[in-house]
């Protein structure tokens, strides 16, 4: 389908106004690879657009209609001035994750921090820096982990993101600390930011990565972060993702998986707050015996929409995938959920599972659940299930006639629903914060404490970066 | 397992014929081939129907030219070339028939090879029989007992001509003419099928029955169904099909609407065996059918209970429009592909009114190199509240060169509705084979033991005559396709 012909929508144009009076700039200065994707990009945009509701993949979802909002889409990078430490702060008791930051979609570092290499050879830092460093990574794979022609946000991330965070870890190197990303928008105009992410795990390395998406005011924005990551030979990786950005935001999180033979992927996404969010995650196993355990929650309310897409494709024979999400929709917050297990001729021997469990708390919340399988092979088990209902009436009354109030006894019943996702989290400290967050959530006051991010209660109060998990 | 035994019994399954493929010589009138607005004048002016009749074609015709036609199913095939099937095919008729020693004896053999004797109908347990050859309904036997009871059970172009209120009034109320490419295609060329309309408070006492059948060359089949159950009303309906062996690819766009009032209940049970191809996938039938059955009235039951072992291609989702409160809508499906055969094939629930309840039993079976995906839709509307629906599709998997799969959608606005869906894909287990193959039933019986208990839960919802001959067909279409 060419689009050519049509009319773009307000955003379209800007973002393909935008590469085409910046051309030389974004590809001017990149690897060669990265400016050939770049264009590849761009032409993908141009002739596709972004997705319509025509294109069965965003049929339900609330973004195609907000192309004609106008974001800017370029600002010239942060100026550094404070350590990182200093400006935020994120302690989890008892956890200890080394701390990179990202600015209003610019890697937030000194000068000579841009890009650093511990002493395993651990490489961490901006992926403009790292594109003329690890030239022979970039060749291998930077593009070739995503489908960035899945649809016009891939592309248009692909053909203008300005920067983004890449990892290396090396051979047999197991990350000690985790590494935590922390992604801050701070603008008082809304703001589109395409950033892009390479992480890669050489043969039987760890790595664990928290991903965490902030707001810190309630200007508008638009968030469009592509993800690669390569798992090598018995690597293992574990990615967190926390999302608690404020309601006028919207997050579109595509992640690229490809797994080797023998390596361990587990994934925990924790939409907290958002006004549109839709993460994408694409998981490749293409190395037998590759283990992929996929973990969910989501808590929204008001207005947002919560979008979780999940391919699993099962290329060979012996893996194993497994899929958990569960919600709570309350207030006129919808929710979408596909589940896509694809699995090979010939791949032998898979089991896959996913399910999804959603409760709905009042008459205007709703949900559509999407859970597919596709499967060429017979020697299989796959199975999924889905679910849509609401606090069982029964456990509700036991607990009641036992003293506990109704409200406490559905914070507590709400609580234990999720908890079967969160308990999946296997480093202690976070999985205590975790479900401190979901408490504070469910409680309604994640929202309105003063030391959230989101300053709700006093919108007019100076950014301080005081994000401290421990404490909200 | 022996490779010898394997290749054997898999050389049975490949070479097992397809009973029905014979042909029939039987004197037809057709229509020339190609659609155009001459076509449908052509077809309305054979069955002499009246304006609003023609009008209301025409303007599905004209809607239809501006439709594309829907790529969403897991399904391929060659682009269909509308401009090259016959329209209209009917046996010629010589004079107005009065009685069944009147019918084309050609004819009649035809239905004795089917199985569906016309004759011997009438002495058996009590089917009420309408025949569909090609475009036109031959033959509805056992009017006498429905008269009395005011049922009216006729081929639809009678109904047209003999009761046009109940047909203007109902027809295309729940599958609008501009629900989908193939309905709005049905709508304007719709040759013929049955009618059937049970008055208040009256419970059928046979089984009603329709056999269609595709009999000439490069025709296609486009009939109509119109199921009316009013208050309190009760009917258990069957419904059959085959087609000759044929190389090139027939198309058959079914549209069936069936409506419930109060307390009313309709049961639809289909058996579709048609043509599915050669073991090469050359040839076969299309079968692109809407079905949907609208529960208007309160306390109203719709149960579809389909067995699909033919076609080519399916493209069909039998769904049930619970409105009235309390109403009830069942699927409950058995789905068969062998060789090249593709089916994409489920239900669609959409919840309107309080306390409106569900449920969906699919299973397919796979084998040879067939696709065979469950797409099934449950929608909870704002008002359905306590609505509940529970759905299990499971897969069965025979040999590694096949695919099922599984598409279900769920939607829900409503925080009182509790919606279940669960599915499993697996092979036949080996300790199970095992376990037979151990007490003395050699592997094709243990294989026919196990996928008939597998399809079980299905088989028992349909009628006793119509679960023998389902039974049947899954061994003949499954025999010894597991190695």
């Amino acid at each position: 389908m060419q689009k050519s012909d049509t009319i773009y929508k307000l955003l379209e144009t800007s973002l393909i106004n935008e590469f085409e009076q910046k051309q030389v700039a974004l590809t001017g200065s990149c690897h060669p690879v990265v400016s050939r994707s770049r264009i590849n990009g761009f032409e993908f945009l141009k002739d596709n657009g972004l997705p319509d509701r025509k294109n069965e993949k965003w049929k339900n979802s609330p973004f195609p209609g907000q192309y004609e909002e106008e974001y800017l889409l370029d600002i010239p990078p942060v100026f550094y001035d404070k350590a990182a430490e200093e400006i935020f702060r994120c302690e989890i008791h008892g956890f200890w994750a080394d701390t990179y930051s990202m600015l209003n979609g610019w890697y937030y570092s000194t000068k000579e921090n841009q890009l650093i290499t511990t002493g395993d050879g651990v490489v961490v830092g901006s992926i403009l820096k790292a594109q003329h460093q690890y030239p022979e990574l970039f060749e291998k794979h930077f593009g070739n982990i995503a489908n960035t022609e899945q649809d016009g946000f891939t592309a248009a991330n692909t053909a203008l993101f300005k920067d983004g965070m890449f990892i290396y870890v090396p051979d047999g190197v197991e990350v000690k600390n985790a590494v935590q990303l922390i992604k801050l928008i701070n603008l008082q105009e809304p703001l589109m930011v395409n950033s892009r992410n390479l992480i890669i795990l050489g043969k039987s390395s760890r790595l664990t990565f928290l991903h965490c998406d902030d707001s810190v005011n309630h200007t508008p924005g638009f968030i469009n972060t592509l993800t690669e990551v390569y798992m090598d030979e018995n690597s293992s990786f574990e990615l967190y993702k926390l999302q608690n950005i404020n309601d006028n935001t919207s997050l579109i999180n595509n992640t690229f998986i490809h797994q080797e033979r023998d390596s361990r992927l587990k994934v925990n996404i924790l939409s907290l707050n958002g006004g549109k969010i839709r993460n994408e995650l694409h998981v490749n196993l293409m190395g037998q015996g590759a283990d992929a355990d996929i973990n969910g929650v989501y808590l929204v309310d008001k207005q947002q929409h919560i979008d979780n897409q999940v391919y699993i494709n099962h290329a060979v024979p012996n893996c194993h995938s497994n899929e958990l999400f569960k919600g709570v929709l309350d207030e006129e917050a919808s929710g979408i959920f596909n589940g896509y297990i694809y699995v090979a001729r010939d791949a032998q021997k898979t089991n896959a599972f996913q399910r999804n469990n959603n409760i709905l708390m009042t008459p205007k919340a709703t949900i559509d659940t999407m859970p597919f399988l596709e499967i060429y092979a017979d020697d299989v088990k796959c199975s999924h299930g889905a679910t849509v209902g609401q606090l069982d009436d029964e456990a509700l009354f036991y607990m009641m006639q036992r003293g506990i109030g109704r409200e406490d006894a559905r914070l507590l019943l709400m609580f234990a629903f999720l908890a079967e996702v969160t308990s999946k989290v296997s480093i202690e400290p976070l999985r205590i914060s975790y479900e401190d967050m979901i408490k504070r959530r469910l409680r309604g006051e994640l929202s309105i404490c003063d030391k959230c991010v989101l300053h709700c209660s006093e919108p007019d109060k100076p950014i301080e970066f005081d994000i401290d998990l421990s404490k909200i | 397992m022996s490779e010898s035994k394997n290749e054997n019994i898999l050389d049975q399954v490949t070479n097992e014929e397809y009973k029905y493929g014979f042909y029939s010589d039987i004197e037809m009138d057709m229509a020339p081939k190609g659609l155009t607005e001459e076509t449908i004048r052509f077809i309305s002016a054979k069955k002499n129907e009246p304006d609003w009749l023609l009008e209301f074609r025409l303007k599905a015709f004209r809607y239809w030219q501006k439709m594309e036609e829907p790529d969403w199913a897991l399904i391929s095939h060659p682009p269909i070339d509308y401009q090259d099937i016959i329209y209209y095919a009917a046996p010629k008729k010589k004079k107005e028939l009065e009685s069944l020693d009147e019918v084309d004896p050609e004819l009649l053999d035809t239905f004795n090879k089917l199985g569906i004797s016309l004759e011997e109908q009438k002495m058996l347990a009590g089917v009420a029989v309408d025949a569909v050859i090609d475009s036109v309904s031959v033959k509805t036997t056992f009017q006498d007992t429905l008269a009395k009871h005011d049922i009216i059970f006729c081929s639809f172009s009678e109904a047209v001509q003999n009761h046009p209120d109940l047909v203007k009034k109902y027809l295309a109320s729940v599958v609008p003419v501009t629900d989908n490419y193939f309905a709005a295609l049905n709508s304007a060329v719709f040759s013929d099928g049955s009618f059937c309309y049970i008055p208040k408070g009256v419970r059928c006492p046979i089984e009603l029955s329709t056999y269609f059948r595709i009999n000439a060359a490069n025709t296609g089949q486009f009939e109509r169904t119109l199921l009316i159950a009013d208050e309190g009303g009760y009917v258990s309906y069957l419904e059959g099909c085959t087609a000759p062996m044929r190389d090139e690819n027939q198309l058959h766009a079914a549209v069936v609407e069936i409506i419930t009032m109060d307390d009313a209940e309709v049961k639809y049970s289909t058996v579709q065996n048609w043509y599915p191809g050669n073991k090469e996938g050359k040839g076969g039938i299309y079968n692109f059918v809407t079905k949907r059955g609208l529960c208007k009235g309160k306390n109203s039951k719709i149960s579809w209970t389909q067995v699909e072992t033919g076609s080519a291609i399916t493209w069909k989702y039998p769904s049930c429009v619970l409105h009235g409160d309390n109403s009830v809508g069942e699927f409950y499906s058995v789905a068969v592909t062998n060789n090249y055969q593709q089916a994409d094939t489920g239900s669609k629930m959409i919840h309107q009114g309080k306390n409106t309840k569900s449920t969906i039993i699919s299973k397919g079976i796979s084998a040879g190199k067939s696709n065979n995906s469950y797409r099934g839709m449950v929608r909870i509307g704002r008002k359905a509240e306590n609505a509940r629906n529970f759905s299990q599709c499971d897969s069965l998997l025979l040999g590694d060169q096949c695919g099922a799969h599984t598409f279900p959608y769920i939607k829900s606005a409503n925080e009182t509705a509790v919606v279940e869906h669960e599915a499993t894909t697996s092979k036949i287990s080996e300790e199970q084979l095992f376990y037979c193959q151990q007490r003395g039933i050699d592997m094709e019986k243990a294989i026919g033991l196990i996928v008939n208990g597998y399809a079980k839960e299905v088989l028992n919802k349909l009628p006793m005559e119509f679960a023998m001959e389902a039974q049947k067909l899954l061994a003949i279409t499954l025999e010894g396709s597991v190695g």
